[in-house]
Formats: structure tokens, sequence, C-alpha cells
């Protein structure tokens, strides 16, 4: 039984869509990266008692901010980390 | 009266967003759309934009898989099921979902990827006869519909409350960006976006569950509320879980939540549910496709904490929530818990976030259904039945043409759910209709070769109907237990009576040779054809799925060792 099913497709340019398909780790990281920014900066800036009171006393904004810019770059690493691999894809 | 508690509530829920909220929300559709025209460049064929060709590496389709599961119903209906029923919610996840996912991607798999089937009523004329296909077909559309609207208008719902838009402007917005980038890109966006849903769901619960604990006084501040409220010490541990199914006695509560509810409906759903196994049919080789729902099973385990836990919180932290729950007159119900919470607890920018996530939650379940509606329409309705033999464009034309029509007819269908009460009964009710009678023929007929084609459709046939019957007999108040237990029931009966169905109309029918089951059935198909390969992409420990299947197990049961 062969390991990969041939995809039956008109064209054959590229060998598969995940290849043709841009990475959708970038794609994550980039949201993270953005989502972190501006939490983090609003976590510095524009967090006063109430905010702090509503969360328990954490400044969340802040916290989230950082998590996800973490995030981010553990997305971006591993993008980095596989692109040697990726010329490699199988094709089909 | 759904509109009258709707209008009440504009008034009392509405988050206070501002500006900057809206810009985290905005950011995130652009990105969403964005991957669904990047996606349409790598389309172009049927099986490119209804399967994505077959090419997805598994991390992706197991993300996807339990995505699509996160619809806005689940968020909203169990976070309602922790202020309502506690700690027993988790039921709903680990025995209710683990074993079953488990179950799929190790026993089931090697059948769907390696029989070619594109669907799984493909499968089934397969393995039945043609008659089969059509009626399962034409029951998983009508359940598609049904259910992608209950989904849009939950959302429709949220958003109304939340942000102040009327549901008829609400609805429709939501509908056009899922239509937007389904109709772009196909399976390969929606099945992109899951997963990028799914990451934006997490930052909606993450930080909500961390700040609601930090606001009660930690775990032990939690447990302490909960047992001094109405719930007592029944909302603390999980079993027997009575409240949840409201049989009174222990021993026949545990039964109902294991038979019913861990195995017949939960089974039922993973094992079948188009919508799940077409994100792991889409993954690019054997290996990848069987640990596309064990990969899903590991978030899907851990989930509960940061979905019952701020459902427990909701209750013992918003007024309105504690009132209901003290039997006094208010105007939330339970399905206000997560966003009564997220007002309450989030800072504006988190809580832009938040909005951000509740939209992905809802896209993730309406696109799962539209997709699993459009292939399952194209080829086995269309193409296999009313108009075969044409070119392969002809039927990407098909797709792209019912996804449009999906979506409209989802928009109505919204309307339909807003006249039920609990939506999270209605869904498991609407389960028990087209999912149970789906696991018995499907799972009969894997293990015993001598079931025939046409007791395939006549099981189908007679589970829907003991369901439809065991539910108006619980409707008319005959069958004395809650909602949710009457879905077990229906479940249950659903099973039983397809079975029972099945094995009679086999032993007066002629089975198929067995030369045309290998393959289909467990007895007739070599182990080597089951096997997947274990080299190149392929290889190493850690993509072995009996392995990871095991890890997840071992996990769920060292959960409910943890848990009260």
């Amino acid at each position: 039984m062969s390991q990969n099913p041939e995809p039956e497709r008109a064209s054959y340019e590229a060998p598969s869509a995940a290849t043709t398909l841009f990475d959708l780790r970038t794609v994550i990281a980039l949201l993270f990266a953005v989502y972190g920014v501006i939490l983090t900066l609003m976590g510095l800036f524009a967090t006063g008692e109430a905010e702090l009171d509503m969360a328990g006393g954490i400044n969340l904004n802040l916290w989230t901010g950082i998590a996800m810019l973490v995030v981010a770059a553990i997305f971006l690493g591993w993008v980095w980390r596989s692109r040697p691999l990726t010329a490699q894809t199988q094709e089909g | 009266m759904v509109t009258q508690t709707v209008v009440l509530a504009q008034a009392d829920q509405r988050l206070d967003t501002i500006w900057i909220d809206y810009v985290f929300v905005a950011f995130y559709f652009v990105l969403v759309l964005g991957i669904g025209v990047l996606a349409r460049r790598s389309i172009s064929s049927s099986l490119d934009f209804l399967l994505s060709g077959r090419s997805l590496p598994a991390w992706i389709t197991g993300l996807a898989f339990i995505s699509a599961n996160l619809g806005a119903i689940e968020l909203i209906g169990m976070t309602a099921n922790g202020a309502q029923y506690g700690v027993p919610t988790v039921h709903y996840y680990w025995i209710g979902a683990i074993p079953a996912m488990v179950f799929l991607g190790i026993v089931m798999m090697p059948f769907y990827y390696g029989s070619k089937a594109r669907s799984v009523p493909e499968f089934l004329r397969k393995r039945f006869n043609t008659t089969t296909q059509r009626v399962q077909a034409v029951s998983f559309a009508l359940a598609s519909v049904l259910i992608a609207g209950v989904n849009l208008f939950a959302l429709g719902l949220v958003i109304e409350a939340l942000l102040g838009w009327s549901l008829q402007l609400a609805i429709p917005v939501a509908a056009l960006v899922v239509l937007s980038y389904t109709f772009l890109g196909g399976l390969s966006a929606g099945i992109y976006n899951e997963v990028l849903q799914f990451f934006v769901i997490l930052a909606l619960l993450i930080p909500l569950t961390v700040a609601g604990l930090a606001r009660v006084g930690g775990w032990s501040g939690l447990q302490e509320r909960v047992a001094a409220g109405p719930g007592g010490l029944g909302d603390l541990s999980s079993w027997p879980g009575t409240s949840l199914t409201e049989i009174g006695t222990p021993f026949l509560s545990v039964l109902g939540i294991v038979f019913g509810l861990g195995f017949v409906l939960s089974f039922g759903y993973w094992t079948t549910n188009f919508a799940e196994v077409q994100r792991a049919l889409a993954a690019k080789s054997m290996s990848a496709a069987r640990r596309t729902p064990i990969i899903g099973a590991f978030p899907k385990a851990l989930i509960p904490i940061v979905i019952v836990i701020p459902g427990m919180i909701a209750a013992v932290l918003v007024p309105r929530l504690g009132a209901l729950k003290r039997g006094e007159a208010t105007d939330v119900t339970y399905n206000n818990a997560l966003s009564l919470l997220m007002g309450e607890v989030l800072p504006n920018g988190v809580l832009g976030v938040a909005v951000a996530g509740l939209l992905a939650a809802f896209m993730a379940g309406m696109a799962a259904n539209i997709s699993s509606l459009n292939t399952v329409f194209t080829y086995d309705i269309w193409q296999d039945w009313l108009r075969p033999g044409r070119p392969d464009l002809y039927y990407l034309k098909v797709g792209r043409a019912v996804t449009v029509i999906g979506c409209l007819l989802a928009i109505g269908t919204a309307f339909i759910a807003g006249s039920y009460q609990n939506i999270m009964t209605y869904i498991q009710t609407l389960f028990s209709f087209f999912n149970a009678p789906l696991f018995a023929i499907f799972i009969l007929g894997l293990f015993w070769k001598r079931m025939t084609g046409p007791a395939g459709w006549t099981g189908l046939v007679a589970g829907t109907i003991s369901a439809v019957i065991v539910d108006r007999l619980v409707a008319a108040g005959v069958l004395e237990v809650s909602g949710q237990a009457g879905a077990f029931l229906g479940a249950s009966a659903a099973f039983v009576m397809g079975i029972a169905v099945a094995v009679v109309v086999s032993l007066a029918t002629r089975p198929k040779p067995d030369a045309e089951l290998v393959g289909l059935v467990w007895s007739l198909t070599p182990k080597e054809t089951r096997m997947h390969s274990t080299t190149g992409e392929d290889a190493g420990w850690y993509r072995s799925p009996t392995l990871l299947g095991v890890l997840v197990l071992v996990l769920t049961a060292g959960l409910y060792l943890i848990v009260p």
C-alpha cells in the first residue's frame, strides 16, 4: 500500500498543496506579534487601578502581551528550523 | 420569547468595548480573508477545493480537527454547563471525546483513508450500496445545514448582546465572512483558518481563566465559594454527576454517562461525523491521517481547564448568575456565562482579543459544517447521483455554488435554532438523530462481514426513527429525564435499534462477495494494508499513532485522578 496516495490533479506544477500554500506558522507568528505588541504597550501605558482590580490584581494586558510575543518567537523559530527541510518535501 | 431575553440582555450585557478592541478584531479578519485569497492559488481541481488535495501535514490537520469542534456552541454551551453543573462537565471531554478520538485514529482511519473514499457516504457506498450512500448523504446534508445554523445563531446572539448589532445584521455579516474565505480557498482556507482560530480561542480562554482565578482567590478560593453555593459539593466532583443527568440513582447516572455519552454519542460523533473526518482525509499520508485525531486529542483533554473553570467562576463571581443558580428570577441564562465573565474580568485590550476569539470560534464551527456539506453534496449527491459524468472543473464550480447556497440556508436555519432555549441540548438531540444510527451501521459493518447492503440504509432509517420517538417522548414528559439525558437515551435507542434492524435485514438478504469488501471490513483486510509507513516524513517514535494514542489515554486517566 503506497504511503502517500496520489492526489488527482489537473495541473501538476507544484508538488503538493502544502508547499504551494504559504507557511501557516508565519501567519500565526504575525498574528501574535501584532497582538503582543499592542497589548504590551497597553499594559505599560494604559493600565490603571480599575484594570488591575478587574483582573484580580494582575496586569493582564502586559502579561498576555508578553506571552504572545514569546509564542510568536516560538513559531518563527519553528519555521526557521524546518526551512532546509521544506525543500525536500515529498512529492506525493 | 428568546428575543425578549435578548433585548433585555442587550442593555445590561453590553461589553465596554472601545476602539482599540476593534483593532484586534479587524486585524484578525484581515488575516482570515488574506488566507482565503492566498489559498485560492493552490486550487486547480475539485479535490484541491474539497479535500485540500490530500496533502496537509499532521499538526495542521490535527489542530484543525479539534478546532472544527470548538465552535461557538462548544464554548458557550460548555461554559454554561460549567456554570450550571460544575466539574461533571469534564465528562463531555474525557469520556465524551478522548476515547472515541483515539479509536478513530488507530482503528478506523486505515479504512477511511485507505479506501480512498472522499466522504463518509462514499465509504458507505463501497461497504453497503448506493441507497445507503444516498440516505446518509441526504441525512448528513440536512444535519449540516441545521448545525451550521445553530453556530450562526449562537454567534449572532453574542454579537447582538455584546456589540449591539441587531441579529438581522450580525448573522448575515458573520456568514459573509465565512463564505468569503471558504468560497475562495476551499477546504485549505477552512483548515488553515481553523488552526489560526484555535490559537485565538486559546488567547481568549487562558487570560480569562487566569484573571478569573485571581479574582476568586485561586483554585482553593473557587472551591470554597462553589461549595458554599447552591451547587454545593456536587459541583466539585465529577462522579456520579447526578445533577448533569438528572438521573437520581448514582449507578444509573454513571451508566448513562459512560454508555450514552461516552460510547454512543461520543463514538457516534467523532468516528463518523464527516466535518471531522474530512480534516483527517486532507492529510498527506496514512500515518498523518491516523495521527490527526490523536494529535487533536491532546488539546481536547486539556481544554476543559480553561472552559469548565471559567464557567464555574462565572457562577460565583457574576451576581446575576449566582441568582439564577439559586433559582431566583433573573434576566440571564447559563448561555450568557462566558460573555458575562468576559465583561467582568477582562480589561480593554485583552477584551478585544477575546471578542476576536469568540468570532473565531463561531467561524470555525460554521466553516467546518459548510465545507463538509459542500463535499458531500458535490460528490455524493451531485456527482454520484444527480449529474454524473461531467469534467472535474464542473464539479469544482458546483462545490463553490453549494458553498454559497449552504451559507444562505444556514442563515435561515439560524432563525429556526433561535426558537430553542438550550442549544447544547438541541445539538445533542440532533446528534442522536443523525450520528448515532450512522455509528451503529458503521461499526457493525466494519466487524461483521455478513452485513449486507440493504441492512445499511434500513439500519440508518430505523435508528433515526427510534431517536426521534425518544425525543418526542421526553418532550411530552412521558420519559422524565433532563434534556441532556434524553439525548443520551435517544442515542442509545438509535444505536440498539439500528443494529437490531441491520442484523435482521442482513440475515434476509445477500451480502457482497468478499472480494469487494477487502479494505472495508476488519476481517478481510490484511494487516499490512492497515499499516502506514514509518519512513521518511512519517518516521520517529513521536509519530507513532499507537504510542500517541496510549499517551493521551494515560493523560486523560491521570486528569480524572487529579480532579476530585
